[in-house]
């Protein structure tokens, strides 16, 4: 007996959502084999990585804090990937998007007024934007792959971010450690519910996700975007220019990623400090193809994937599992994911 | 001094290099049969700790770097299956593979951590190697820089002169045809594959038993990464793959040494070099849109799905 | 022995997802016969020569070779045989020499010395003069072919199968292959020719099937039936030629191209040299020519994907547009109908409605301040469909739904509702069935008829004479002077094909 793929008539539907489903259980499966043979009892380190840390509201509201970045790097991104522009460098975006709303925030210490927060904000969103300039510059004027260019860019972004700490940016009280100085109250993110670190980041996020969804299904900008990356000559037929919606695009991606980078500083972490991100960059590439490149999709596919953020350290602490577990979960659920796409446009049936 | 210190100069760089010539040489044969795969910085981390692993729990050389070359081969495999048998998009497969390389080998090698590897044996011939100059730098390194070498002669004389390496690189041009006139498309890409694989299981190799003999987490630091652009730079040429990953390695090591100087730029600036190097390089190889298509193989990255 | 076909097919059935490709089909070749496969595009020509050739199992059925019963397994099993076959799409490797090609089709025992010298063994005994040393991407398409004939002919087969060899081909470039085929012949070799040019088959071929629908329709001897007779037989039903209404001739240039020049952007593509002409109102111009000659590269000019440095290049109704993009274009009153239906006119994952928007977006009420009212602009695509006959369930069908010819009379309609002025289109009837391509050649016709300028850039001849007034002849990036189709002839056409 073989197995054959037939090319089914239309794309199903039902297997575009199927697929993250199929996705998930297989992952939950492969998980288990992965938590025995590193000597752990299967169940409980399930339990530990995704019931537990869901049972206070703590809790839930930490899911929603680490779920923010992801979401908004993914809108981002998702619009990028429609297009067929593959920005990947978003996790440089972000520390850029820090490092300027961050040293907004501390160029103005001390300095109370309502405007600061959208200053840094407006200044992470440009700081993002900046860098991913330079992928759609070279793109567009020189032809050069931005998968290629986006990415080394992150490199130089954490070099960057790590030159300034250890330099310029010390805090001159922190006993020589590379970190800045807290930021003062006004350049905090206000907290939404007391005794959480659950910050207007989310609603934001939320919004931002509506406004992409409308974008995306009802403006012609959405419908250019979708439609260079499904057939760029159709594209060219229609006069959308693909220079264009590169730079919209990377710059929508960068924008995102920056405000993500700010938010994290100004919220979250409350200072600049060497690791700002523990790869919410390249996870939401994940969150961005889990959530099938659509905002609600990605919405939930970001609780997800924050979700195995919590868990990870969930389990590390309560059941001493190494904190890398949450990376080969995450890969482990995209490869699934991809092979499980196949039925999107194939079934498969058996020959005898 | 001058001497002395030139030679160790130029043995680090080589040191430096041979992951590079390895990944990109690998990376190249897939690619000529018109697989894109991003994933060599996941392959090559994997290969790493696969490689240091066995290396710490056998204390064997031989077999440590042999399970580094499985290691990237089993990433090729998981690889191959999604893309040419699943059809999934290679670039985001790519992207997996590496997210998933990165986290498998952090868990690998967690337990690793710390832990000094008595990294490879030197070719050591009495009289040869102890010639001023060219005798270590001839004569003086591990197996695995030799094989690098044999590699990229192999490669440029398999893809240029051999029948199968004629079959390969028509797949690469164009697989409808391939298939129409018989050739087994999806067989010959995934032993492209699986070869990209093993070359970079044996770059990551290289990173972990001899450049940095221990186990660190991200230690490939983006060289799968650069190695994928010097596959461009090289317009997928075996040869000029290998010059440009000593062009990569002699920066790497000349911006180490400018540190160790004391050269009054802050180390992280210097550090950032290769990477816009690669950036710099890659910008002057692509300006002429017409020639790159030229020297690319015409279905790369493209799935092939015979009906029937 | 000699009772027995070469080639014999018993019952051979292939199912695709939603079509029988092939129901039930028989068929025999003698020995040194030329057997013409004739059929529409869809007919099942194709699926069934690919079996032969071991490129596609099929569900059911047997092959017998030689009296043999054979399960051909793949094409080095069919070359095993002395089965040999020249591929519509040829099976070529576009930045490999000649004898790389060739040595790609042949067993491993052919070594690479002997092997130019057997090259040009056969390309002199057969008259395909070949130069074994250079690259494809820098042949003509009838040098191509010769590739492709002399790899087959190398393996001393007993059967070649021959997919549509002619479509590219000058009418003299034509004469040249037949004899080699009569000579091959007459050498004891049986030939498949799959055609639906009905004359040819005529000329050729000893025998004819004839495919309709995934099934064997006829067998006949096709130089006792006129080809009249052999359409009729091949389409099922009586042919609607279209009704060409003769030009008033108002003489009133509509779109004036005027010394265009440009540079390839294609990769391997042809540069286009000095090219000037003019569409009356009421007229259509033909350009013909054989593939690869700049036509792609010509559409790409006129309709604005390409912009050129210079403005006045390009003229329509006095306005100059040579510099602009395709959207400015259209509002002067210029529509666009591409050769590749899907992925270039259409985009295949899309709706029919959102396809609509493709060229509408910028002219009609479809979008307004960025925002895509979706009411209006399935009401525009369901207008298109019911206008146009176009066979579809409904306007929320992907393209990819679409069959070829329903497709082109939705990309034909949708561009003409905007009301043009001046159209555009390459190859227009490629790939469509003939109910198709008669709707879409009268959709043209009529567009004259009510004053607009069109302009038809076709490899199909005989298309080309049947509803054009005057024809130019496209060769090497360059453009003859327009000649008026009644004093056209083939000879004199194929002459300026060839490029003399």
């Amino acid at each position: 007996m073989a197995l054959r793929f037939e090319a089914r008539g239309a794309a199903s539907r039902a297997m575009v959502l199927g697929s993250p489903a199929i996705a998930v259980v297989l992952t939950l499966a492969a998980s288990l084999v992965m938590f025995a043979s590193l000597g752990t009892d299967p169940v409980r380190a399930l339990q530990a990585f995704f019931i537990q840390p869901l049972s206070s509201e703590r809790g839930v509201a930490e899911l929603m804090v680490k779920a923010t970045p992801l979401v908004l790097i993914a809108l981002g991104l998702s619009m990028g990937f429609r297009a067929n522009v593959w920005n990947i460098g978003a996790e440089g975006q972000l520390t850029l998007g820090a490092l300027a709303g961050g040293g907004l925030a501390l160029a103005l210490y001390g300095h109370e007024s309502p405007l600061l927060l959208p200053l840094m904000f407006a200044a992470g969103i440009a700081g993002g934007m900046a860098w991913a300039a330079i992928p759609a510059f070279l793109k567009t004027r020189f032809n050069t792959n931005e998968i290629l260019t986006s990415l080394m860019l992150v490199y130089v972004a954490i070099l960057l971010l790590s030159y300034l700490i250890h330099g310029p940016w010390r805090d001159p009280d922190g006993f020589n450690f590379p970190e800045s100085r807290l930021f003062h109250d006004s350049a905090r993110l206000p907290v939404l519910l007391q005794g959480t670190r659950l910050h207007i980041g989310w609603p934001i996020a939320l919004a931002l996700a509506a406004t992409t969804w409308i974008l995306l299904a009802r403006h012609i900008i959405g419908f250019q975007v979708r439609v260079v990356g499904l057939a760029p000559a159709a594209a060219s037929f229609a006069g959308f220019s693909r220079t264009r919606i590169t730079w919209i695009t990377l710059l929508a991606g960068g924008g995102a990623a920056g405000l993500a980078g700010v938010m994290e500083v100004a919220g979250p972490i409350g200072q600049i400090v060497p690791v700002i991100s523990p790869g919410y960059g390249f996870t939401a590439i994940i969150v961005a193809f889990l959530g099938r490149l659509h905002p609600v999709g990605v919405v939930f596919a970001g609780l997800l994937m924050a979700l195995t953020y919590l868990g990870g350290e969930y389990a590390q602490i309560t059941m001493n599992l190494p904190n890398a577990v949450t990376g080969v979960f995450q890969g482990m659920l995209l490869f699934f994911l991809l092979a499980s796409d196949i039925l999107i446009r194939y079934r498969i049936r058996f020959v005898p | 001094m001058t001497i002395d210190f030139l030679v160790a100069a130029l043995m680090t760089i080589i040191t430096a290099s041979t992951p590079l010539v390895f990944a990109a040489v690998g990376e190249i044969v897939a690619e000529k049969s018109g697989v894109l795969n991003l994933g060599v910085e996941g392959m090559m981390i994997v290969g790493a700790i696969g490689a240091f692993a066995t290396g710490i729990v056998t204390g064997d050389p031989v077999l440590a770097v042999l399970a580094g070359a499985a290691s990237g081969a089993l990433m090729a495999f998981i690889f191959g299956c999604l893309t040419l048998w699943l059809l999934s998009n290679q670039v985001a497969t790519g992207l997996a593979l590496t997210i998933f390389g990165i986290g498998l080998s952090a868990l690998v090698g967690h337990q690793f951590v710390g832990v000094t590897f008595a990294g490879l044996p030197k070719l050591d011939i009495p009289g040869i190697t102890d010639l001023p100059f060219i005798g270590p730098l001839l004569f003086g390194h591990d197996a695995l820089v030799y094989l690098s070498v044999v590699s990229v002669v192999g490669v440029a004389w398999f893809l240029r002169r051999t029948r199968t390496g004629l079959a390969l690189r028509a797949v690469g041009e164009n697989h409808d045809a391939a298939h129409s006139i018989g050739y087994p498309v999806i067989m010959i890409r995934l032993m492209a594959v699986l070869f990209g694989g093993v070359m970079a299981g044996l770059g990551g190799a290289c990173l972990s038993l001899a450049y940095t003999p221990l186990w660190i987490e991200n230690m490939t630091a983006g060289r799968g990464w650069i190695a994928l652009a010097l596959v461009v730079f090289a317009s997928w040429r075996p040869w000029r793959a290998f010059f440009g990953a000593y062009l990569f390695g002699g920066i790497t090591i000349i911006q180490l040494h400018a540190q160790g100087l004391g050269v009054a730029i802050p180390s992280q600036i210097l550090s950032m070099l290769p990477y816009i190097a690669t950036i710099v390089v890659l910008v002057l190889i692509s300006r002429d849109d017409v020639r790159m298509r030229f020297n690319a193989p015409a279905c790369l990255g493209r799935s092939f799905h015979a009906t029937g | 022995m000699s009772a027995e076909p070469r080639l014999r097919l018993e019952g051979v059935t292939r199912r695709f997802p939603g079509v029988l490709a092939n129901d039930d089909v028989n068929l025999a070749v003698e020995a040194g016969e030329i057997h013409a496969l004739l059929g529409e595009n869809g007919a099942g020509k194709s699926t069934l020569v690919k079996f032969i050739y071991g490129v596609q199992s099929a569900d059911s059925g047997t092959l017998f070779w030689e009296g043999r019963p054979q399960r051909i397994a793949n094409p080095k099993a069919a070359r095993r045989l002395g089965i040999a076959m020249v591929f519509q799409h040829f099976s070529l490797f576009d930045a490999m020499t000649v004898t790389e090609n060739i040595a790609l089709g042949l067993p491993r025992s052919f070594t690479r010395s002997g092997l130019e010298e057997r090259i040009h063994d056969v390309s002199r005994r057969y008259g395909l003069p070949l130069d074994p040393g250079r690259h494809v991407h820098a042949l003509s398409v009838g040098e191509r072919q010769r590739i492709e004939v002399v790899r087959c002919l190398l393996q001393e087969p007993r059967l070649l199968i021959m997919d549509e060899p002619t479509s590219v081909l000058t009418p003299q470039e034509v004469e040249g292959l037949f004899a080699t085929l009569r000579q091959l012949s007459d050498d004891g070799v049986s030939i498949l020719y799959i055609s639906h040019k009905l004359q040819e088959i005529r000329d050729l071929c000893h025998k004819a099937t004839i495919m309709r629908g995934g099934r064997v329709v006829a067998e006949c001897d096709p130089a006792t039936r006129s080809t009249h007779e052999l359409a009729e037989l091949m389409i099922g039903s009586d042919l609607t030629l279209p009704r060409r209404t003769s030009a008033a001739g108002s003489a009133s240039p509509r779109l004036e191209v005027r010394h265009l020049a440009l540079a390839s952007s294609r990769l391997h593509g042809t540069p286009l040299n000095d090219i000037s002409f003019e569409v009356l109102a009421g007229e259509i111009l033909g350009i013909a020519g054989i593939a690869g000659n700049g036509q792609q590269e010509l559409m790409d000019a006129l309709s604005g994907e390409t912009p050129l440095p210079d403005d006045h290049a390009i003229v329509v109704d006095g306005t100059p547009v040579g510099a602009s993009g395709p959207n400015r274009r259209r509002a002067a009153g210029m529509v666009f109908v591409p050769e590749e239906r899907l992925g270039h006119g259409a985009v295949p994952q899309m709706t029919l409605w959102e396809n609509a928007l493709l060229s509408g977006a910028a002219t009609s009420n479809l979008v307004t301040r960025g925002m895509i009212s979706g009411a209006r602009a399935r009401a525009f695509a369901a207008a298109v469909v019911r206008d146009f006959d176009v066979r579809t369930p409904g306007v929320t069908q992907p393209a990819s739904s679409l069959s070829g010819g329903n497709l082109q009379k939705f990309i034909i309609g949708r561009e003409i509702s905007h009301n043009p002025g001046i159209i555009l289109a390459l190859q227009p009837t490629w790939g469509v069935d003939a109910g198709s391509a008669a709707a879409v050649r009268q959709a043209l016709i009529d567009l004259a008829a009510d004053g607009a300028a069109v302009l038809v850039i076709s490899q199909d001849l005989e298309e080309l004479m049947e509803i054009s007034d005057r024809l130019c002849v496209i060769s090497q990036g360059r453009l003859s002077p327009p000649m008026r189709t009644m004093d056209a002839t083939a000879s004199r056409i194929g002459l300026l094909m060839a490029g003399s």
